[in-house]
């Protein structure tokens, strides 16, 4: 059921994609539909009764169930890129901001 | 009207998404998912018949013992150059945005920081520090690695950012330091092509899984991929809290 749930982030984040126009809040219905995806990827990997992927002294061998580890490598590349064109984006937003003093974008004119 | 339509537009969509996930035969149900039949089984066994044992298993095909480790930079360390450059090209972005400025000036504070503000998040500072390294040197064996190890010793610079109103960080070392650690990956995958058979190959003996000086180049390399991340989300924070002198 965490999937649907995930699948209804990122609807809510589509929806808030295409109402909204103010810049800040594109990027953060952006940002939702991108913490919606991690979720959903990673929740395609869980098992029941798994264990971290992680070896430690504690849970010591490879014969022990553990949870999907390829989601979670995926998504650790997910997020470093999410953050990467998050900070891409304010920094346009800043910019917009220091020329036309509004972050609207229907107020921004041509001058 | 428009919202309407949006709300419309989305529903149908997720609705369509939902529909054919469900009672779909390739897609598991949650907490489902046979590992057997993905290749996933690979990676947590190493590719070998026998159980690889936490502190005892001797030159395993992969060494650290933490496998999304193993997965990031051992099976598939090429993805993860071309993700590091993804980093290095936005902050590239960032730079020729917001980099601009003839005459740089940091942003000013609200308030005027006093003593014991300062002197607090200089003792904050060199914690935070020690954490995010003690992050980055036992990626291989716990939790964490070079991504979050890196955000954290970025995140110390924001807060002497933050805290102290005349600090400047000193943003061509970040650059010079960046671009070293690039370049050395880059290196390291060329020699593991001419020692071994493959770019990036891992060409030191991997030792025993779980020890701290084990899997050969793979902690190198998450050290290294530690100081780019770091110095390069601290060069973004530099550039976003730094506007033009107005005269």
């Amino acid at each position: 059921m965490i999937q649907y749930a995930a699948i209804l982030l990122i609807f809510i984040g589509l929806y808030g994609l295409l109402t909204n126009r103010n810049i800040i809040k594109i990027i953060i219905s952006l940002n939702i539909i991108e913490i919606g995806l991690n979720i959903f990827i990673i929740s395609i990997g869980f098992v029941f009764d798994g264990i971290a992927p992680i070896m430690t002294s504690v849970n010591n061998s490879s014969a022990l169930i553990y949870v999907d580890p390829v989601p979670q490598a995926l998504v650790l590349t997910a997020i470093v890129i999410g953050v990467g064109t998050t900070a891409l984006g304010l920094a346009l937003a800043k910019n917009i901001h220091s020329k036309y003093k509004t972050l609207e974008i229907d107020e921004v004119e041509e001058s | 009207m428009k919202k309407i339509l949006a709300f419309i537009l989305t529903m149908g969509l997720g609705a369509l998404v939902i529909i054919s996930l469900s009672n779909n035969e390739f897609f598991p149900e949650f907490g489902m998912a046979d590992l057997t039949e993905r290749v996933s089984i690979e990676y947590i066994t190493k590719g070998s018949a026998l159980d690889v044992i936490f502190n005892q298993t001797n030159n395993p095909e992969s060494g650290p013992a933490n496998i999304v480790t193993s997965i990031v930079i051992d099976y598939r360390s090429f993805d993860t150059l071309g993700e590091v450059t993804v980093l290095f090209i936005s902050s590239l972005g960032i730079a020729l945005l917001l980099g601009g400025a003839a005459i740089p000036k940091r942003l000013d504070l609200n308030f005027k920081p006093n003593f014991m503000l300062r002197v607090g998040s200089r003792a904050l500072f060199s914690i935070i520090i020690m954490t995010g390294v003690y992050v980055i040197s036992h990626g291989h064996l716990t939790p964490g690695g070079g991504f979050p190890g890196g955000t954290m010793i970025a995140s110390a610079f924001l807060l002497l950012y933050l805290a102290d109103d005349q600090f400047r960080a000193k943003i061509k070392g970040f650059k010079i330091m960046e671009s070293i650690a690039g370049s050395l990956y880059v290196i390291i995958g060329l020699i593991g092509l001419i020692l071994a058979d493959q770019f990036l190959e891992n060409f030191l003996p991997n030792g025993t899984v779980g020890v701290l000086i084990s899997s050969g180049i793979l902690p190198v390399v998450y050290i290294l991929i530690g100081l780019k991340v770091g110095s390069e989300i601290s060069g973004i924070i530099d550039h976003f809290l730094t506007e033009e002198e107005v005269l």
